[in-house]
Formats: structure tokens, sequence, C-alpha cells
């Protein structure tokens, strides 16, 4: 495979073994260092983007499996930080560390785009991230308010 | 382990653990060290740098320039008027980063658009950096407003200059010094020029702002990296790249002490972009901070080193620890708390008084091991120059760290150099909760990286998060108590045996060190007339390490868990029950009881039963606990206090157990008293996100070991809560009170879990002694 497409751009990914998980093509061969690591087996979601609009864990998505898939990360899902999530992060003042936070709103943005109102057990459901900080109340809360704004 | 070593506290274990493999750095740096405020806590000392009249001498990379007003490390007024504030405490989700800045900020009546947050690097004449104990606040507020009264002082009085006043009839707001009653106004760049030549102010001439006119102590206030963390450009450890840098993953005995006995280097070197396979020697001695020992794979990304790594084939020489199992070992320890211990608290005769008490009550409680499971695993670059005689010239790390001192001096001996010739940068942490002040990791790195001749980025796998953690102890606590015919406590004897954090850096430690016992055990608050306390033997077999609320996690557990069966076996409402027991308000006497307090002077920081009592009303009241005798089976209240980390809490938690026995924790109030707060908004957080592991720890949290080792090695086997597990909503109440500051990113855990026990105990009448709340069949019909 020589290029995946990648926030709207094809990169360069010739000579990259095709069994490499997109996660450590993303950071270590493209810089894109948002995408985080937290526990490679796709339990924890640190590492969520998107892949053609649908939340998918990087660490288990080997670069072979992409073909001419169009991917987005935090560094692409929008241009100056205001998508309604980030925002809605923002509001209620979500991270503590941050690190697990790329991956919950990857995963929220995801959601919402499918889901314009999710009730508490779909949001539950489909915010299965971990956040060892334990914000998971306010995202609860933060999610509320991005469906609101994106409805 | 022998008496003097009992009476140490941990942070001297660690400074003699570490002196012990130290290199003479020569003569140390000057530093000015005055105390310039009666009654300043230990810790918060102002040092000023040499070009203005005092001792340092200063650094290239200091803040300070021949052109800025810099009369601390901590501050630096540029000509422009940026205030540049070093924040030299690290920032692992708490926003201390921010908090801290904040506070000398306030005081220098900075307009905080115009200032820029400096990390710190490890530099020991800025005192105290390993982030954690929940000190940072209480260390350092101080310290903060006397460097900002300092710099303030000096643009007022060269204000004052200009305009031919005195500097009483100055003020300062907004980055502005004003000219009271007067028109007249100077902003800090029209000042800095003449403030410099200025002498710098004694401290008995500093005038301190008054709390009624703060602007940004105790308000509400983002963290200054919130959007680089929500566009993905905050740097954590895993994300630092010095360049040229290899990537490193390391294969390390599963069993703490072993040793690799044969290993096939080949095949995983021809796993593509694997560039080296390097032996890692075992650490000597007890493990302190160094390596684990093992071999390390470097490629040229992270995949092919963890690839390289998987096809090392390698045979363990396991040692002594390849026996631990931790089934047969919390049995060993229920049976030494059977037995009489050391004693580490006596008052009166416990003995005789529960033997003659009316009714008598005992149970034995046990808590498993815990990993710190933060989400960024343990990551730090490493560059180390040498000569071609394979000397060291320079080390430079980044590195996700909660101590960079404790880098410096882990890494200094590993090399052979001087600790301070090892500069360590420190980036965001994904969390720590203490794993990561252990800098073992670091070590890894700069050892790695000095034999390579190349930077090496060492990535922990998750596996090896869980695999070679510091583990949380492993803990049994026997209570016993004799209840008069009123229901009151007579008597009240506790038993503890856990393998010590001490082991970790003294071979042979193998009894709970009164530091430990000080976490919610011996500090018992209840007025019982005669109360015994003793600890047991129990060896380690693991590394043990602090982690988040360290002991007060199972002695919390015990003593709140206790309290409440002691109400239902007086048959008395449990929160009336703890207000009686607890007694008048009233200060422990903490040298009668040969008590320690954190190193906190009492006068300062007493041990105050009228605060404890607070905090557990606060919290019943708002939960309306009254509510809680009318609950319907299956339903249920719980409530618990405890004073930690010099703060004060009162937990009510009230669960729903359905007739299948799956808990569902749906509103959980608690009160805290910490005294003076700086951020409000993050002491929200941190006791909503206490809550959270709070949750993971009781409901889910054990790390079994069979073999030595580990039987975990990810989130599908460590179950952590998750969002279905958090509550409806954790009502949190910050008591207002301009108390000396105490703890708070600890102080939310401890008694949490007693009160979601005693909770479940009320909606079904099963009583958890053994944690986790998951291996309980809790079922009801």
């Amino acid at each position: 495979m020589a290029t995946i497409k990648v926030n709207g751009q094809q990169r360069d990914v010739s000579g990259i073994p095709s069994d490499t998980p997109l996660l450590w093509v993303l950071r270590d061969h493209l810089g894109l260092t948002g995408t985080k690591y937290g526990c490679g087996v796709s339990e924890c979601g640190a590492c969520t983007v998107h892949i053609d609009g649908e939340a998918a864990q990087s660490c288990v998505t080997a670069i072979s499996d992409i073909g001419d898939a169009s991917i987005v990360t935090i560094e692409g899902l929008s241009e100056n930080g205001d998508h309604p999530v980030q925002q809605a992060w923002k509001a209620h003042n979500v991270p503590q560390c941050g690190y697990c936070q790329v991956g919950q709103m990857m995963t929220c943005a995801a959601m919402l785009a499918a889901n314009p109102n999710p009730n508490d057990d779909e949001i539950n459901d489909g915010m299965w991230n971990i956040c060892r900080c334990g914000t998971y109340n306010r995202i609860r809360d933060a999610v509320k308010t991005a469906a609101k704004e994106m409805r | 382990m022998s008496n003097s070593l009992q009476h140490t506290t941990l942070r001297q274990w660690i400074e003699n653990a570490r002196r012990e493999t130290a290199i003479d750095p020569g003569p140390t740096s000057r530093v000015a060290r005055r105390d310039f405020l009666k009654g300043i806590a230990a810790g918060s000392l102002v040092i000023l740098t040499a070009k203005n009249g005092d001792t340092i001498a200063a650094r290239a990379d200091d803040l300070g320039t021949d052109d800025s007003l810099s009369p601390s490390l901590f501050v630096a007024i540029e000509p422009d008027g940026t205030v540049k504030i070093l924040a030299h405490r690290s920032e692992m989700g708490t926003g201390i980063r921010t908090a801290l800045p904040r506070v000398l900020a306030d005081e220098l009546g900075a307009d905080w658009n115009k200032v820029v947050i400096v990390q710190a690097k490890g530099d020991r004449r800025l005192g105290d950096q390993n982030t954690d104990g929940s000190n940072s606040i209480r260390f350092f507020y101080k310290t903060m407003r006397v460097a900002g009264a300092t710099a303030r002082t000096m643009l007022e009085q060269a204000a004052a200059n200009q305009w031919g006043v005195n500097a009483t009839e100055v003020s300062t707001n907004n980055h502005t010094v004003y000219l009271n009653g007067v028109k007249k106004k100077l902003e800090f760049h029209q000042l800095v020029e003449d403030a410099i030549k200025l002498r710098t102010p004694e401290p008995a001439d500093l005038r301190f702002k008054s709390p009624n006119d703060f602007q940004y102590i105790g308000k509400k206030f983002p963290i200054a990296d919130l959007d680089d963390i929500l566009t993905g450009k905050a740097e954590f450890g895993i994300d630092a790249r010095i360049d040229g840098q290899a990537f490193a993953v390391i294969a390390r005995c599963p069993v703490v002490g072993g040793v690799v006995e044969s290993y096939d280097a080949e095949t995983a070197k021809a796993i593509p972009g694997v560039i080296d396979t390097i032996e890692l020697p075992r650490f000597q001695g007890a493990p302190l901070f160094q390596q684990l020992g093992g071999i390390a794979v470097i490629a040229e990304s992270t995949w092919a080193a963890w690839k390289g790594r998987d096809a090392l084939k390698i045979i363990w020489q396991e040692g002594p620890n390849a026996d631990y199992d931790t089934d047969k070992f919390i049995t060993t320890l229920k049976d030494t708390v059977k037995a009489n211990g050391q004693v580490m608290r006596n008052q009166g005769d416990a003995v005789t008084a529960i033997a003659d008490a009316d009714r008598k009550v005992s149970a034995t409680y046990s808590v498993p091991h815990l990993s710190h499971a933060p989400m960024e695993t343990t990551c730090a670059v490493a560059d180390v120059k040498t000569n071609e005689a394979g000397d060291v010239l320079s080390c430079y790390l980044k590195a996700a760290t909660q101590n960079p001192q404790a880098v410096q001096q882990a890494v200094g001996p590993a090399l052979g150099i001087p600790n301070d010739q090892v500069h360590c940068d420190v980036t965001l942490l994904g969390a720590g909760f203490g794993r990561k002040s252990k800098p073992d990791y670091c070590v890894e790195a700069a050892r790695l990286s000095r034999i390579l001749k190349r930077p090496v980025h060492v990535t922990w796998t998750r596996e090896d998060d869980f695999r070679h953690d510091y583990f949380h102890t492993i803990s049994a606590v026997h209570c016993e108590a004799g209840l008069d015919t009123h229901g009151k406590p007579t008597g009240w004897l506790m038993r503890a045996a856990y393998p010590t954090i001490a082991s970790t850096f003294a071979p042979g430690a193998d009894a709970p060190a009164t530091w430990e016992a000080e976490m919610g055990l011996t500090d018992l608050p209840y007025d019982v007339p005669n109360v015994r306390v003793e600890v047991g033997k129990a060896k380690a077999h693991t590394r043990i390490g602090w982690l988040r609320a360290v002991c007060h996690i199972f002695q919390n557990f015990a003593v709140s868990s206790f309290a409440d069966e002691l109400a239902h076996a007086a048959k008395a409402d449990p929160f009336k029950f703890l207000l009686n027991t607890l007694g008048d308000d009233r200060h422990l006497d903490l040298a009668a009881l040969k008590l320690g307090n954190r190193g906190a002077d009492p006068k300062e920081y007493p041990y105050d039963i009228g605060r404890l009592k607070n905090v557990l009303t606060r919290a019943a009241n708002n939960s309306s606990w009254e509510r809680h005798a009318q609950l319907p089976k299956g339903k249920g209240m719980g409530i618990a206090c405890c004073r930690s980390f010099l703060g004060y809490t009162g937990h009510v938690v009230e669960v729903s157990v359905s007739q299948e026995g799956v808990v569902s924790v749906e509103n959980v109030w608690c009160s805290i008293d910490s005294g003076t707060i700086v951020s409000l908004d993050r002491v929200h957080a941190q006791v909503e996100g206490a809550t959270i592991m709070g949750i993971s720890q009781a409901m889910y949290g054990e790390m079994p070991m069979k073999n030595g080792r580990a039987i975990h090695s990810n989130f599908d086997g460590f179950q952590v809560a998750k969002m279905i597990d958090a509550p409806k909503a954790i009502h949190v109440d910050i008591v207002k009170n301009d108390a000396a500051p105490g703890g708070v990113g600890e102080t939310g855990i401890g008694s949490f879990a007693p009160a979601l026990c005693n909770a479940i105990f009320a909606a079904t009448g099963k009583r958890i002694r053994d944690l986790p709340i998951k291996n309980h069949d809790l079922s009801w019909s």
C-alpha cells in the first residue's frame, strides 16, 4: 500500500509493514500524535478515529485493511478546534489529565452523527471509552450539550 | 524492621535509599533560604536569583534575564510586560500547572491573559517537585504568594518613585499600578526597567492581598492546557520526540527479581524496522527506582519494537518470588491478624474492655493488590551523549514524570554522573496516580540511549504496565470492639498486616511502617476510652508502591465498615452513631497519641474532630439522610467519613441492588473540607474523579498473582469503571474555610468505598468484607 487518506490528504505509507496498526502509523510515521495508545486491544477507546465516518479503534486496524477509506483523526475533526463536541467538552471543562479525551470526543462525534438525540442508556452504551481520571459525569453532560448544538 | 526504621517517614525512606546509590555532586548550589512569613510551612521557601542581590547563581535557562524583573525563580516580568511563571509541579489531571501560577498571578496583580506558564525542569533549587501526596497547594501556596507579592512590591515602589509618593499610596490591579484617588496609572511594562534596579524587599515589608480581593484564588477557571488537549496538540510523555530517536519496547521478567537465562536476538532482529536488542541488567539490592532488567528491542517505530520484543523467546530464571500466590497470601495475612502484633497505639486496656463488654463485635476485612493503570502508560525519551571512551557528556530526558528530581536521582547513579547533570523536562502526564513518581522507565531510556548512542523513547505497553507495576499492597485488617448496654463502644482493637512500601526501598522491610498505619488506622478519630492498634509482619513478593490514597484505601475501608457494623449491632442510626462516637468537638492530641501529621505542624493542621463531624453532617443533610430508613429492599444508603491527607470528607452513597445482584450507584454526596481552595472547579473535578476511582477500586479492583506473576495484563482482565458505572449524580459540597490548605486529590477516596459497602448492606443485608464487590453474590429475593 502506497498511500492512505488521512484528514483529506493522501499520505505516503510505502515501506511500512502491512500488519502495522493504523495507530502506530499515525503516531510514529505520520507524526499525528493526537491519537493515543491506551491498551492495544480495543478495550479502552483511547485510539478511536473515524474511518469513513464511523468510530474505529486504530490500535486493532491494520493499514492493509484501510484501502481507500477516509480517515479522520482529532487533528482533522475541525479546522479550529471548534467542532460542537470540542466546544461542549470545553464548556463543561471535561478533561482532567486529558489523555483519553481525544478518543472520547471521536467516539462522541461519530455517535452523534448517527444518533443526534441519544438518551442516557444510549450514551452509557455508546460512550464506552475508559477514563481513569473519572470524568464520566461531565462527559455525559457534554454529550448532551453537543447533541443540542448539532441538532 | 527496626524501631528506628518504623519512625521514618516515606520521604525519609526514599531519601535514605537514594543516598546509598547517589554520587556526590560536589559543592551544592548556594541556595538562599529564608522564612519570609511567620508560620510559613515547610517547603514554602522563596529562592532569589543572584542578580537581584541574593546568593544563588542564575542559570541560562532560568526565567529571568538581564532585562526582566525576576526576584524569584518562579517569576519573571519581561520588558514588554509579559509575566512568565514557572510551574514546577507535574500536571497529571489535577490542574496544578494552572492553579499554582494563578496564586502567584493573583498576588502579583497580573492580567492572566499576559501570563505565560513555563514548565520547570527537575531542579532542586525549586524545592519539592514530587507531585504526590496531595501536597502541591499545601507546600507552595505561600511560596507563590510571597513570590507574587515581592515582584508587585518592587513594581509599586518603582511607580511610587516616579510619582514621588510613598508606596503605601499606590495599588495594583490587572497589570497596572494606580495612584490611589488620582487618575494616574502605570502599566507593568512601563515599570520593569526601574523595578529591576530596586533592592528586593524584606519579607516584613511585603503587603499581601486580603482574601476578599482575590481575583483568581478560590474561583472557577479553566486549565491552561484545555485547548491543546481538545485539539490533540498537548504533548504527553508518549508523544515526546527528540530528533533521531529510536523506539524501545522491553521484555522484563514477569516475576520481580528474575533474570534472563537465554533469548533469541536474531529472530527479533529479523523483524523489519528492528535496529538492535540490548540486555539491561537487573536492579541491585532493593528495587528502588532502578530498572527491572530484561531485553530491550530497539526499532524505528513502536510497533516494530513491540513485534521484535514478542519474538525474543526468552527463558527466565525467575528467582525466589516465583512462588507468590495471592490466594494463599491473603489467607496468611488473615491468620497473621488473628494473633498479637507490634503495638502501634495503646490507650487504656482495649482487650479487657472488649472482654468485659455487654456486646462484642468482630470482623476481618481484606483488599487485594491494585494497579495504577493511568491511561497513558509510563513513557520517556532520553538523549545521552558520550565521548569515544564511552564517558557520559550530557543527559537529557523528556518524561511523563510526577517527580523530575527523582528522575535525576535515579538516572545520575545509573549513568555515573552527578544528579544535577541530568536534565529532565516534564511533559503532561496521561494521569499518574503515584505510578509516575517512580522513574524506573526513565532509567531504562537513559541506559539504552547511552548504549545505542542515539535518543531512545521507551514505551511501556499496557501489558507491561499491568505486569510490572509498583502494585498497591494487599492487606488484611481485623477489628474487634465491645459495646456497653447503651450501645456505646468501650474498647476498640485493630490488627493490620500488609507488605510495606518500605520494602521497595530496603530489603527485609517486612511490617507496616508508622506512616502507613497513620493513614486511617492508628489515627482512629472515634472517642473510645480503650483503643489498641497492632501491625503484623508481611513480606513483600513484588514491588509495592503508593497508589492514590495509599493506605486509606484499605484502612478506612475497614474502620468505616466496622463502625457501620457497630452501629447496626447497637441498633443505632449509622449517621447518629458516627456523630456520637466521634464525640465532642476537639483536636486529637497527636503528640500524646504519638501520631505523625504528614509532617505538618498540628497548630496549623490540627486533627479537628469538629471539622470531621461537620462534613459528615453536611453530607447527611445534603442527601436527606433521614430517607434511609424508609427505602425498600434493594435500595440503600451508606455513610462514612475520614480525615486523609489533611482534608476531611463525609460521604453518603445511595445504591440500588437488583434481585439478580447487580449494583448501581445511584447518587453520591461528598462534603469536603480541605481549608483554603485555589481552583474551585478542579476541586469539584477531583472529588468527581475520586468517586469514579473509588467505584473502580471497590467494585472491580484486584490484581491476583500466581507463580509470582500478575494475572491480568489488560483492561479486559483488570476491570475499571466505565460510563455505565458512573452514578446518576455526584453531589460535591466544598466547605468554605480559610484554614491552611490541605490535600484534595487523594482525600476524596477514603470514605467512598466503605459508604458504598455500607449502602449495599442496607440494601441487601449482605456485608462486604473482602473487596472487590464483583466477587460477591448480592442477589436477593
